[in-house]
């Protein structure tokens, strides 16, 4: 063991696509304007605003869970191209961006998968393209690269990936641990130029609240340079100052907040609406051909103005409450009630 | 419905053997699909005690239907806690977790897993989700579980990408690479046969067979030489009460179990 050095035992081929300096993001962080004031606009404007062609891009939630799908369709809808994207728990996400061909470089925990739904066929296509640069990861790999952004440092270790070809074809170094000889992982951060994360409740400051599970977006609001914030509803800057304990995302993090009720469909919303599996199979269905994707898009996104006419197009109020009704695990009967 | 009588499907014996597996008191991180079903059916069954994990965030749900995605509301239903994944990670790699559960397209005699590539890397035949959480959970938990049919295609001498480490090239190799000490696959639950890894080589061997199914149509259905234990087992099928279990409770749309 060499004392008060890291010993470098090897290194993964991929590529690093985001910045990992942490000067640098201290030094946008610095000039960033962390005044309280209303951050509310229109999805439109905030992606016009914050996404930018070329930019590393996160999204929050778990792929079909509390997802800011609005953004990701006003993503695809103003056409931004060469966007860096950050594969973590990626599914329906990542089928939308995917499908608008939007990025041109990934980092893959999980992608192309919607879990026991199958493989997204477009989402294969893009990537087997070649027109797509790929690091490996893992999903607990990328946790840690945004988790390494947000406390500031270059790097962060971990005792994962060892042995495996997702190492070899990963941004990762594998280390001498100079305290206990022991081999370690080094996993380079990940400051994102620009996330979205999709929460329950949020001030018009941007003071934001999450029911339930937060995978990593704790981390990922506070690793990213801008921050998009879609919530299920606004609410009053008294009530987050009247239970501070309950805050997520504090107001200086956030760029833009866009209140987008039922936000996450067709994903999960914990305590609001479950997913709509019957959508999200017309998606899969659609993408087997290429020509039945391109009118599928026109019809869901190009030619709708908003995520509200989407929400129309889908079933609107009687579908969501359907899937309100799943969510909050009522019986059929109480259904057939109504 | 008596005990021996019980005619079942091969997912509900799949199922039955992983959750027979699953000790009571035991902690275990599981994903969708069979090893979920298994992990509610131990929990009611012999095992109450059992406490679950998703990698989202859900600590110690009451299952109250099988969940569609690791992440989605179900997975913490009732929990004692909703946290995130680098709690739920971390908890597995300061070695509280026993038990894991996986899958993959491609599994070799070492039970490396692969569900990446099919074909090269730079140019695949097939683009595959890539580790997900696989690769955390076999590096930090205890033991593995594989749950997955059994065929050439599935069992192969050479992965095309290894996502996901079992015992790597056998031997000392996993430990030697730096995973921690005492973790590994434990078991792989096919359609056919119930195998373990033997303790020097690590290579995968037959502890029993499947009613129905000899040792030669096991090794006939997998690409590489398959080891074998000196007498090898038959596997006890699932008993009237499990069955109840399964198809009453734990998945009554038969999700999983109506894909046998």
């Amino acid at each position: 063991m060499q004392n008060g050095s890291i010993e470098i035992l090897g290194r993964g081929t991929g590529e690093i696509f985001a910045s990992i300096d942490p000067d640098e993001a201290r030094a946008y962080f610095r000039a960033k304007d962390k005044s309280l004031r209303n951050k509310v606009m229109y999805v439109r404007e905030a992606v016009k605003r914050f996404v930018h062609d070329g930019d590393y891009v996160g999204i929050g939630g778990f792929g079909t869970n509390r997802i800011p799908t609005a953004v990701c369709h006003e993503i695809v809808r103003q056409k931004r191209k060469n966007l860096g994207f950050l594969g973590h728990t990626s599914t329906h996400d990542f089928q939308i961006l995917a499908a608008g061909e939007v990025f041109d470089r990934c980092d893959v925990g999980y992608v192309v998968g919607l879990e026991a739904r199958g493989l997204s066929p477009q989402a294969r296509r893009y990537l087997e393209s070649g027109k797509v640069r790929i690091t490996e990861n893992t999903n607990y790999t990328l946790s840690m690269r945004i988790k390494a952004a947000s406390m500031g440092v270059p790097f962060i270790l971990s005792r994962n990936l060892m042995g495996t070809d997702t190492f070899a074809k990963s941004a990762s170094m594998l280390v001498r641990c100079p305290f206990t000889g022991k081999k370690l992982v080094a996993h380079p951060a990940i400051y994102p130029d620009v996330a979205a994360i999709h929460v329950h409740e949020s001030d018009v400051h941007g003071n934001a609240r999450i029911h339930g599970i937060t995978i990593s977006d704790l981390d990922l609001a506070r690793a990213a340079k801008r921050l998009i914030i879609t919530t299920e509803r606004l609410i009053q800057e008294s009530e987050i100052r009247r239970d501070p304990a309950a805050t997520d995302i504090p107001y200086y993090l956030v760029d833009a907040v866009c209140e987008v009720p039922f936000g996450s469909y067709p994903g999960c919303m914990p305590g609001e609406y479950f997913s709509d599996e019957d959508h999200l199979r017309e998606w899969l269905e659609a993408e087997k051909d290429p020509e039945t994707l391109r009118s599928f898009l026109d019809r869901h996104i190009h030619s709708l103005d908003s995520f509200s006419r989407y929400l129309d197009l889908c079933g609107g109020i009687r579908r969501i409450r359907e899937l309100r009704r799943k969510e909050l695990l009522f019986r059929r009967q109480e259904d057939e009630d109504e | 419905m008596s005990e021996r009588e019980a005619s079942h499907n091969v997912m509900e014996l799949m199922i039955c053997a992983a959750a027979r597996l699953l000790e009571d008191r035991c902690t275990v991180a599981v994903g969708t699909g069979a090893p979920c079903a298994a992990t509610m059916l131990a929990q009611r069954t012999h095992a109450p005690n059992l406490t679950i994990f998703f990698e989202a965030g859900g600590i110690a749900p009451i299952l109250p239907e099988m969940p569609i995605s690791v992440g989605d509301s179900r997975t913490f239903y009732r929990g004692v806690m909703a946290s995130g994944m680098c709690d739920i990670m971390e908890t597995c790699q300061r070695g509280l977790v026993d038990y894991t559960f996986l899958g993959g397209a491609q599994i070799d005699m070492y039970g490396n897993l692969n569900s990446t590539v099919i074909g090269d890397h730079s140019s695949p035949r097939v683009r595959l989700p890539g580790s997900g959480g696989a690769n955390d959970f076999a590096s930090f938990c205890w033991r593995t579980l594989v749950i997955t049919p059994q065929d050439k295609r599935r069992f192969v001498p050479r992965l095309d990408f290894v996502t996901t480490p079992g015992y790597l090239t056998g031997g000392r190799s996993r430990e030697e690479a730096g995973l921690p000490e005492g973790t590994g696959p434990y078991r792989v639950i096919t359609n056919m046969a119930i195998m373990d890894f033997e303790e020097s080589s690590r290579r995968m061997r037959i502890v029993s067979v499947h009613p129905g199914y000899s040792v030669e149509d096991v090794r006939a259905a997998c690409g590489f030489e398959l080891l074998a234990v000196n007498e090898v087992g038959s596997t006890p099928p699932p008993t009237g009460h499990e069955l109840s279990i399964l198809r009453e409770e734990v998945d009554p749309h038969r999700y999983i179990i109506g894909r046998a």
